[in-house]
């Protein structure tokens, strides 16, 4: 071919033509078998995968989240529910355009321009995939006029569902945590297409997140014939969803909620035992969140009020809050004195304080020949710091863990910082130093290093108003046995009984908060004020930071223990004024409800209604105050922290000053504090991972 | 020559070509009606229109004598250049990509028109040369001209497809004529090395996009390769008897793009399954046959190139189309002819068939003459 003759002729013209064309022809047969090979390979051979994914095509899964299972107090009243609503969500990537969507959604459904930032917010944060809450609870309406629109707005989905809903809202904040929609962690770690099904929430905290397993249930599934733009042309069917485990607590409801709501507005956690089996009536820590405001995400100005609040909502103060038990302790610190074989009768003379070495521990008043019984009656400083010093602390220390300070209970969901309760080698641990004769006495009246949990404290008036181990339990129908056999006598028991019974109803510290029930049920307990700060005296006055925390330690009926309160009010000044009237009020509630309630009421209308009236006022308030100028709610993460950093108090406090050496100009703190030390850096020992 | 009781006017059509066209198009409206839902309107009625009224145009086409073809080769294609040139200026005021000239009553679209023009005129410059201008360098210089100006003027509307359509049917032409065969080869090795540079220097993003996910569908399953993972899916899930007719739900429920016109094919290959597929190539691969086997009958130069280049011209659609939907080529817009509906593409195509048909009839007066 490459030497063709230079000649070219119609003839030579002719031949190539015809030779040319059947390469031509044949090259159109070729491409035709490739085709038809090609068409095979595709159609027959690869047939499994391709009949696969036209299937995956055209049916289109759909999940129906799972209804959570109920989390019921004793009683089978749900403290978390759920509640069928009409709802509305989005998903960033379906968006066609994200920020006239969101506008028209704010004008169809009338959100106000916190609730719009707050939505723009969390479409920001989702990932692309996630689907985003824009409303939920809605009346039938406005979910009819997004209904409507919704072919004009792609990525918006209006559904009718399921909702968490708390009844008592704050009340249970903290007990039972809340849930919101799955991170975008959860479901990288979980490839689970029901995390990323809208209108599906995980647990986010405390027993919400704990049980998650159980309460999660199965989902069910809807199988539906849908065309490419994602039009649904039939369905074809359908599996109910299988509701998660319910969670039966030993909670009750109403005396949870009541105690939440007696709180008024302090800053306290009061926490209520059954005496005759171990189990956690109330959990509270109040102020609170509102968990049914976190459903749909936390907002922005819901998070400024929450992180501004010097009453730190996000505490579970009952379970995370630490606190020097102050005079609480007198009661344990009676058995152990008795234990290391003081008698009860013996009396110590207290002129008004006690001196050791050349430093004089001031009491609180001069009592005058003082007894065991009479020392808890009016918290006499000097008895226990004389017999304190007698028996050495290391005989009393040993007994406070035995009635559970210091301790930390199995209870699964509930996280819990367990506290101090120091000792000689604690502190060369923790400070490099030297245990003291001034640490015992501190200690001894629960000062110092001591700091405990409100559960903690009740736990132990339960222990010593029946004399039995109990194990505080959470979870309905799983009763701990009680612990090993407590090492006291019931005549030393029967001591610290009168002593405490005294202080109630005799003239002791909480005489004004003796029970007025007509069945005569009387209270004992004992009061407690802890300093928060070195004073030179005690105090009430100064801002709220500075004032005293107020204790109670109680059990009734007096004589026949059924169930122990512990209340803390921080920074509440006197025990007898703050937390003393809270126990007694509870214990009206739990033999009378009628009367409790109608004191509450009262109350609650000079406080300004109900937690979650103030709430909203506040919210209110916010909203008109700061508009859209709060800054952004940080990830989950960051939620999941402020809800279990550690109390910033307690820093350990001296409670005596000597009067003999104080100098002219006055350091008020006789014993030298730890080289700065213990103030810089909270004892934060006892917190739980 | 038959004889019987069938007139000879009818009797002299090429029935072997017409009747399996025919069934084409009538599988083409089957598919049709099926991709409307089980509607003739709005497809399958007026492709079926279409093909009656275009072949009654081939009809026409295939009684005009050949000294009329070769009398209007020069005319007809000066006129379309300047329609080429108008586009491209229409283009250039209204700005984007224009192709249609709006001649009030009708759209025209002239690159369309050109595929059979270039054939036409190529087929009149070679019988214009004598035989010992074919293998001299010269010849390449009014080759490029005739070429050249409508391939760049449609490439820049820009058309990339129609003009390596323009290009190819051009090329087959001029290979027939029987230019040295290395020159070819040496081409084809240019464009082996050339290609990838224009690729990355000449092409728009776009067309780059389709060539890169072409390669690579599965790299963007949802966005510019879903034309090619939605088509091969609807022809692999079809097996080898299809889904039934109107069961296809690709195209049904809308996942295959352009179910009716480009991915034809891949509409009917659900529904038809392998079965359909052969039966299709294969009425393609006779039609392909049946016009080589007229130009290699025919009597002289000008009809045998003419009626091989009209052939390749079909053959390249078909090619071009089943390859992309297939997945052995980008996408680009050309329809399958008798199968995907539309009117402009079936009118060139049927252009060609008449010029077949007249060919036809030059081969078998000449025979019938003695010559």
């Amino acid at each position: 071919m490459f030497n063709e003759p230079r000649h070219v002729s119609t003839g030579t013209l002719r031949n190539s033509f015809e030779r040319r064309g059947v390469l031509i022809a044949g090259l159109q047969t070729g491409l035709g078998v490739l085709l038809a090979v090609r068409t095979g390979w595709i159609g027959v051979v690869q047939n499994a995968k391709y009949e696969t994914a036209s299937e995956s095509n055209r049916v289109n899964l759909t999940l129906i989240p799972p209804r959570r299972g109920l989390i019921l107090d004793r009683n089978d009243n749900p403290l978390a529910a759920n509640r069928s609503d009409y709802r509305v969500d989005l998903i960033p990537e379906r968006l066609a355009d994200t920020s006239g969507t969101i506008a028209e959604l704010g004008k169809l459904l009338g959100l106000g321009p916190d609730k719009l930032q707050d939505l723009a917010d969390r479409v920001d944060k989702a990932h692309r995939f996630q689907p985003v809450e824009v409303a939920s609870g809605l009346e039938w309406d406005k979910f009819a006029a997004v209904s409507v629109r919704l072919p004009d707005l792609p990525g918006v989905i209006a559904q009718r569902g399921f909702s968490r809903s708390y009844p008592t809202g704050p009340s249970v904040g903290h007990l039972v945590g809340y849930v919101g929609p799955a991170s975008a962690e959860d479901y990288e770690k979980d490839r689970n297409p029901l995390l990323i099904t809208p209108g599906y929430k995980v647990g986010k905290d405390s027993l919400e997140k704990f049980f998650e397993p159980s309460l999660r249930g199965v989902p069910g599934a809807r199988r539906a014939e849908v065309t490419a733009s994602g039009k649904i042309v039939r369905d074809l069917d359908m599996r109910e969803d299988v509701q998660g485990e319910a969670l039966k607590l030993t909670i009750d409801g109403g005396l949870q909620d009541y105690a939440a709501r007696r709180i008024g507005l302090e800053s306290a956690a009061c926490v209520v035992i059954d005496c005759t089996d171990g189990a956690i009536l109330a959990l509270t820590s109040m102020p609170s969140f509102d968990p049914n405001a976190f459903v749909g995400g936390i907002g922005r100005l819901q998070w400024k009020m929450l992180n501004e609040d010097d009453h730190i909502p996000l505490l579970n103060k009952s379970v995370r809050g630490l606190y020097p038990p102050g005079s609480t302790m007198k009661p344990m610190a009676s058995l152990a004195l008795q234990v290391a074989g003081v008698s009860p009768d013996e009396v110590v003379n207290c002129p008004g304080g006690y001196r050791l070495g050349s430093r004089f521990f001031r009491c609180d008043a001069t009592h005058g020949a003082t007894d065991m019984r009479k020392a808890i009656e009016q918290s006499c400083n000097t008895y226990f710091w004389s017999m304190a010093h007698r028996v050495g602390y290391d005989a009393i220390a040993p007994v406070a863990k035995v009635l559970g300070l210091g301790v930390e209970f199995d209870l699964p969901g509930i996280n819990q910082r367990y506290g101090t309760i120091p000792d000689a080698a604690w502190k060369m641990r923790k400070f490099k130093q030297e245990w003291t004769a001034a640490d015992s006495l501190n200690a001894s009246i629960g000062q110092g290093y001591v700091s405990v949990s409100p559960l903690q404290l009740a736990v132990m008036s339960a222990r010593i108003a029946t004399g039995k181990n109990l194990q505080p339990y959470l979870l309905h129908g799983q009763k701990k046995p009680p612990g090993p056999a407590l090492p006291f006598t019931s005549e030393q028991l029967g001591v610290v009984h009168e002593g405490m019974w005294r202080v109630v109803n005799g003239s002791g510290t909480a005489r004004g908060s003796q029970l007025k029930l007509d069945s005569g049920v009387q209270m004992a307990g004992k009061t407690g004020t802890a300093q928060v700060r070195a004073l030179v005296a005690r105090g009430h006055f100064g801002d709220w930071k500075g004032r005293d925390h107020a204790l109670f330690v109680s059990y009734a009926p007096a004589d026949n223990p059924r169930y122990a309160i512990a209340v803390v009010v921080e920074h509440g000044t006197f025990g007898a004024r703050a937390a003393a009237p809270i126990a007694k009020d509870v214990y009206t509630y739990l033999f009378d409800p009628g009367k409790a309630w109608e004191t509450l009421l009262e109350m609650e209308k000079g406080w300004g209604g109900t937690p979650a009236d103030r709430m909203a006022r506040k919210y209110a308030s916010f909203v008109a105050q700061y508009g859209g100028t709060a800054p952004k709610v940080e990830a989950d993460k960051a939620v999941t922290a402020a809800l279990n950093r550690p109390d910033p108090s307690p820093i350990p406090v001296e409670t005596v000053i000597s009067e003999d050496e104080t100098p002219p100009s006055g350091a008020p703190v006789a014993t030298p504090s730890p080289s700065g030390a213990p103030s810089a850096s909270p004892p934060a020992e006892g917190t739980t991972p | 020559m038959r004889h019987g009781v069938v007139p000879e006017a009818i009797a002299r059509e090429p029935w072997d070509l017409l009747i399996p066209l025919f069934v084409l198009n009538t599988f083409g409206s089957v598919v049709l009606y099926s991709a409307a839902g089980g509607h003739l309107w709005p497809w399958a009625m007026l492709h079926e229109i279409h093909f009656a009224v275009f072949l009654a145009m081939a009809f026409v086409i295939s009684r005009v004598p050949k000294e009329v073809f070769k009398w209007a080769a020069i005319p007809i294609y000066v006129a379309v250049v300047i329609m080429l040139v108008l586009v491209d200026l229409v283009g250039a005021v209204k700005g984007g990509s224009q192709r249609w000239l709006d001649l009030g009553f009708m759209q025209l679209q002239p690159s369309e028109l050109m595929k059979p023009t270039i054939v036409l005129a190529l087929a009149k410059f070679f019988d214009l040369m004598p035989p010992g201008m074919t293998r001299t360098w010269r010849i390449l210089v009014p080759l490029g001209g005739i070429v050249g100006v409508p391939a760049l003027l449609v490439m820049a509307q820009p058309d990339l497809g129609t003009g390596l359509s323009i290009t190819a049917g051009a090329v087959v032409v001029v290979f027939l004529a029987g230019l040295p065969m290395w020159w070819f080869i040496g081409a084809g090795a240019a464009v082996a090395v050339v290609a990838p540079l224009a690729f990355f220097t000449l092409l728009h993003g776009y067309q780059r996009d389709r060539v890169m996910v072409f390669l690579d569908p599965e790299s963007d399953p949802l966005g510019k390769g879903y034309h090619i993972t939605q088509s091969k899916i609807a022809i692999g899930s079809g097996g080898f008897w299809g889904k039934g007719f109107g069961n296809g739900s690709q195209s049904h429920l809308d996942y295959l793009p352009e179910a009716h016109t480009d991915f034809a094919f891949a509409t009917m290959a659900e529904e038809w399954g392998l079965a359909g597929g052969i039966f299709t190539i294969a009425i393609f691969l006779w039609v392909f046959r049946w016009g080589m086997r007229v130009a290699q009958n025919a009597p002289d130069r000008f009809s045998g190139l003419l009626a091989a280049g009209m052939t390749f011209t079909i053959f390249f659609y078909m090619a071009i189309n089943t390859m992309m939907v297939l997945g052995l080529a980008p996408v680009v817009g050309i329809p399958l002819p008798w199968i995907s509906h539309g009117g402009s593409a079936l009118m060139t195509n049927m252009i060609c068939i008449g010029t077949l048909m007249a060919v036809d009839r030059w081969n078998r007066r000449g025979r019938s003459l003695g010559i």
